[in-house]
C-alpha cells in the first residue's frame, strides 16, 4: 500500500475536552467504580469468590476436570480401544493396550486390556473427549485432583472407571446413545473390569 | 529536667510503638481494600481458631512470617550499604513524625502536648527535609543491590523525588502565607479561627495531594517498585525483615502524609462549631485526638482507594505531569495567593 492510496484512512485520536485533559472527572468516575465494588463486597456480600473448604465451587457443565471411562448399561466399559484419543492427545498422556473382545461381547472387536492416563502430563484440553467415537472417555467436573506421589497420579482403568461410578449421578453421560448391537447373553463377565 | 526528658522518651516510645502497630494493621486494611475492589473477600482466616473474626490476627501472622523467613543476602551486593539502606528508609520515615501534631498542642499550660517536639516554628520545613532523606534509603538499596532492576528503580525514585519535591513544597506555601506560620499548630489554629485550608487553597490542596502520592511512592506513582517491569524495583534483592523494613517505611510515610494533608487542608483536630482552640480540658483534648485520627483514617483509606483505581503512569508522563503541569500551576497559585494576601488580606 502506498502513502497516497485513496483507500488509506487517517485516524486521528479523539480530541480531548478541557475537562478530560485535567483527568479529574475521569478519576472521579474511576473512583466511583472501585468504590461501588468495595461497598458491594464489604456490605452487600457481592464477592464472587467461594470460601473453599467450607463451600464447594460448582464448575460449569463443560468444565474439563479429571477423566472418567464411561460404562454402558450392562456395566461394561464403553471403550473399544480404537486409539483415537491416544492419537489426538497433544500431551501423549494416554496409554492403551487393546485386546480382542471376549466372545460374549458381540458388539465390538476390541476392548482395552489396560487404559492408563498420566494425569500429571495431561493438559485437560478435552481433545480425547472430542475424538472418542463411542463417548467412552469424558472429562468430569472434579477439579480437586491431588496426590502424594507421581505414581498416584497415574490413573489406570480401575481408577478411571471408579471416577465414573463416583460422578455418574452428578454428571450423567453427555451422550446417552446406547451402543448398537444386541446385548450380551449373560450378565456375568466382570472379567474385563477386573 | 530529668522528668521532662523521661516524659519525652516515654512519649516517643508510645508514639513509635503505636505507629508501628498501626502500620501492621494498615497492611491488613490495604489487603482488605484490595480484595474488596477486586470482588474478593481478603484475609479472613487468621485467628479463626481463637474466635477472632475477620482474620484480625493476619498482621501478626504477616509479621511472624517476615521475622522467621530466611534472610538471603546475595553474594554480589555491597554489604555495608545493603545493610544500611533499609535502616535509613525506616529511620527517615520515623523521625519525620516527630513534629507532626497528633492532637491539640496548645498554650504552654496544657496537661500534655500531643506532639513529640512541640511548638517548633519550622515544623513543616523539617518534615519535607526528612521526607527527601527517605530517597537515600531507596537509592542506596538500588545501588548496593548490584542489580539492574533495583538500580533502575532507585534512579527512577530519585528523579521522581526531585521532580515532585518542587510542587509539593510550593503547594503548601499558599496556606503557609495565609496562616502566616510554618508551625503546623499555628496553621491548625488559623483554620480553626477561619475556614479549612481546602476552601481557601483548593488548587494547593490538589497539587499537594498529587505530589504527596508521588513522594510516598504510592500508586499511580509507584514507578520505583513497578512489580511488572522492575520485579519490585529497589527492594528486589531484599528478603525477610529487611524487605519488611522498606514496607514499614512506606506505610509510615503514608501515615505522615495523611496527617499532613489533614493538618494543612482539613483543619487538623478542628470540628467546626464544636471544637475550638480555647478548649483546653482533658476531655476536649481526647476528643480532638479522636477527630484527627478519624480524618487521618479516612485519608489513608482514600490513598488505598486511589491505588486500586488508577493505573501506573508511564515514566515520561510522570515527568510531564510534574514539570509541565504541577510546577506551573503551583507557581500561579503561589503568586496569586501572595498577591491576594499582600493586597487584600493584610490591609484589613
Amino acid at each position: 500500500m502506498r502513502a497516497d492510496d485513496p483507500k488509506l484512512m487517517r485516524i486521528e485520536p479523539p480530541k480531548l475536552t478541557l475537562a478530560e485533559r485535567f483527568f479529574l472527572p475521569q478519576i472521579a468516575e474511576g473512583l466511583g467504580v472501585t468504590g461501588r465494588h468495595v461497598v458491594g463486597v464489604a456490605f452487600q456480600k457481592k464477592a464472587i469468590t467461594v470460601q473453599y473448604p467450607e463451600e464447594q465451587h460448582v464448575p460449569s457443565p463443560n468444565y474439563r476436570g479429571v477423566h472418567r471411562l464411561n460404562k454402558d448399561e450392562h456395566d461394561r466399559i464403553k471403550c473399544v480401544a480404537c486409539m483415537l484419543c491416544a492419537t489426538a492427545c497433544p500431551a501423549h498422556c494416554i496409554d492403551i493396550v487393546g485386546a480382542t473382545a471376549p466372545a460374549s461381547w458381540p458388539d465390538r472387536e476390541k476392548y482395552p486390556e489396560s487404559f492408563v492416563i498420566d494425569e500429571l502430563r495431561c493438559i485437560f484440553c478435552g481433545m480425547c473427549e472430542e475424538a472418542c467415537p463411542v463417548e467412552a472417555i469424558e472429562l468430569t467436573g472434579l477439579y480437586d485432583l491431588t496426590g502424594l506421589s507421581r505414581e498416584q497420579m497415574i490413573f489406570d482403568k480401575t481408577k478411571l472407571l471408579s471416577v465414573f461410578d463416583a460422578t455418574k449421578d452428578a454428571e450423567p453421560m453427555k451422550y446417552a446413545a446406547p451402543l448398537s448391537g444386541p446385548a450380551p447373553e449373560t450378565k456375568m463377565l466382570p472379567s474385563p473390569l477386573d | 529536667m530529668l522528668w521532662v526528658a523521661i516524659g519525652i522518651l516515654l512519649k516517643i516510645l508510645v508514639v513509635v510503638s503505636i505507629a508501628l502497630g498501626t502500620v501492621a494493621y494498615l497492611i491488613y486494611v490495604e489487603r482488605k481494600v484490595a480484595a474488596y475492589a477486586q470482588d474478593r473477600v481478603g484475609p479472613n482466616r487468621a485467628g479463626k481458631e481463637l474466635g477472632i473474626p475477620f482474620g484480625l490476627l493476619q498482621p501478626l501472622a504477616d509479621g511472624a512470617k517476615m521475622v522467621l523467613k530466611e534472610d538471603v543476602i546475595p553474594g554480589y551486593v555491597s554489604r555495608p550499604l545493603y545493610m544500611l539502606a533499609p535502616v535509613i528508609a525506616i529511620v527517615a520515615a520515623m523521625i519525620g513524625f516527630a513534629v507532626v501534631p497528633f492532637g491539640p498542642v496548645g498554650p504552654p499550660k496544657q496537661i500534655m502536648d500531643f506532639q513529640i517536639a512541640p511548638n517548633i516554628n519550622i515544623g513543616i520545613l523539617y518534615v519535607f527535609a526528612i521526607g527527601s532523606l527517605a530517597v537515600y534509603g531507596i537509592i542506596l538499596a538500588g545501588w548496593a543491590s548490584n542489580n539492574k532492576y533495583a538500580f533502575i528503580g532507585a534512579l527512577r525514585s530519585s528523579a521522581q523525588l526531585i521532580s515532585y519535591e518542587i510542587p509539593l513544597g510550593m503547594s503548601i506555601l499558599g496556606i503557609v502565607l495565609i496562616a502566616g506560620s510554618l508551625d503546623l499548630n499555628q496553621i491548625v489554629n488559623w483554620q480553626d479561627r477561619r475556614v479549612w485550608g481546602v476552601f481557601v487553597q483548593p488548587i494547593g490542596f490538589l497539587l499537594f495531594l498529587v505530589s504527596a502520592f508521588a513522594e510516598t511512592n504510592r500508586l499511580p506513582f509507584d514507578l520505583p517498585e513497578s512489580e511488572q517491569e522492575l520485579v519490585g524495583g529497589y527492594h528486589t534483592e531484599y528478603s525477610a525483615m529487611k524487605f519488611g523494613m522498606f514496607f514499614l517505611g512506606e506505610y509510615l510515610n503514608v501515615i505522615t502524609v495523611s496527617y499532613l494533608t489533614v493538618i494543612l487542608f482539613f483543619g487538623g483536630w478542628d470540628l467546626p462549631f464544636v471544637l475550638d482552640q480555647n478548649q483546653t480540658g482533658f476531655i476536649s483534648a481526647v476528643f480532638k485526638v479522636m477527630v484527627l485520627l478519624f480524618k487521618v483514617a479516612l485519608m489513608i483509606l482514600f490513598i488505598m482507594w486511589v491505588r486500586w483505581t488508577l493505573p501506573r503512569f508511564r515514566y515520561d508522563q510522570l515527568m510531564d505531569l510534574a514539570w509541565k503541569s504541577l510546577i506551573p500551576l503551583a507557581l500561579v497559585n503561589l503568586v496569586a495567593t501572595a498577591a491576594i494576601v499582600q493586597l487584600i488580606y493584610s490591609s484589613r
